[in-house]
């Protein structure tokens, strides 16, 4: 499959992201759209590690080139998984405050 | 066009309708059922690129695990009854126009790329994406990152709790 397509389709759900972080205003799908792109750079780094992968058993076909692509989509979902446990911790906070989930009630941190 | 080609058009296409409804669902419950449909794609995605390591973590990690925590946080919460606030249509329009233009001006890039050509992702072969030859660069190359990451999900657990914590 030409690294063409795995491109484009990933920029496209990085753009729905994108698009979903500057429409909505429920601080919970905000977050899902996070998610969102860190899933559409995950695909592309796995994409191009299988890229890489494919160019070097060309020449030797032991080679193990490309592990490391894998390996930091492993570390990205850890770090997401950590940064979804504190980021809803902190939106129930607000909830619990404000009891709205709107995240333009976060200009009050400003004064 | 073989198999894989159709496989992978079947998966991209039920991957973008589904996170196009992840944003028009007015429901927060419908947005993450959607996700988790996102997260099923690709996890096949993966499959068809022989990650078979990666596949599994997605769909246990966060399809199984987070998106729990969001339904679970929704439910807390009980946002079903009253509707989220609207947002000027004008304001949505520039959002819109501005992940469009983020896109286009991306796509075009790629387009003209020409160290990209001819380049493809080696699809259903290759090994490095099984567990025992990414276990191996994990333990020995990567092995202080992966205990830092330890570090990492300990302090985030102690923070989750401070936070949520009553007064």
């Amino acid at each position: 499959m030409p690294i063409q397509y795995y491109i484009y389709f990933s920029l496209a759900l990085f753009s729905i992201g994108v698009i979903g972080v500057l429409t909505r205003r429920n601080a919970i799908i905000v977050f899902m759209c996070i998610e969102l792109m860190l899933n559409a750079v995950n695909l592309l780094l796995v994409a191009f590690s299988k890229m890489h992968h494919g160019a070097a058993i060309a020449n030797n076909a032991t080679s193990s080139a490309g592990v490391e692509g894998q390996l930091f989509v492993f570390f990205i979902m850890v770090v997401a998984a950590a940064e979804v446990s504190v980021g809803l911790a902190i939106i129930v906070m607000m909830y619990r405050n404000t009891h709205s989930v709107d995240i333009n009630f976060l200009n009050r941190l400003k004064n | 066009m073989d198999t894989i080609q159709i496989l992978f058009f079947i998966l991209s296409a039920l991957a973008l309708f589904s996170a196009i409804m992840v944003l028009v669902s007015k429901n927060p419950v419908h947005s993450v059922l959607w996700l988790i449909v996102v997260f099923f794609t690709i996890s096949g995605h993966y499959i068809l690129l022989n990650a078979q390591f990666l596949a599994i973590v997605n769909l246990i990690v966060y399809a199984g695990a987070i998106m729990v925590l969001f339904l679970f946080v929704i439910m807390l919460m009980n946002l079903n009854a009253e509707g989220e606030p609207r947002k000027n249509w004008w304001m949505k329009l520039a959002g819109v126009v501005s992940g469009g233009c983020f896109l286009m001006v991306m796509v075009s890039l790629v387009r003209q790329a020409t160290e990209l050509s001819g380049k493809a992702a080696l699809m259903k072969t290759g090994d490095i994406g099984l567990i025992k030859n990414l276990g191996k660069a994990l333990f020995s190359d990567f092995v202080v990152p992966f205990e830092i990451s330890s570090v990492l999900f300990l302090s985030a657990m102690v923070g989750a709790v401070v936070i949520g914590k009553k007064d």
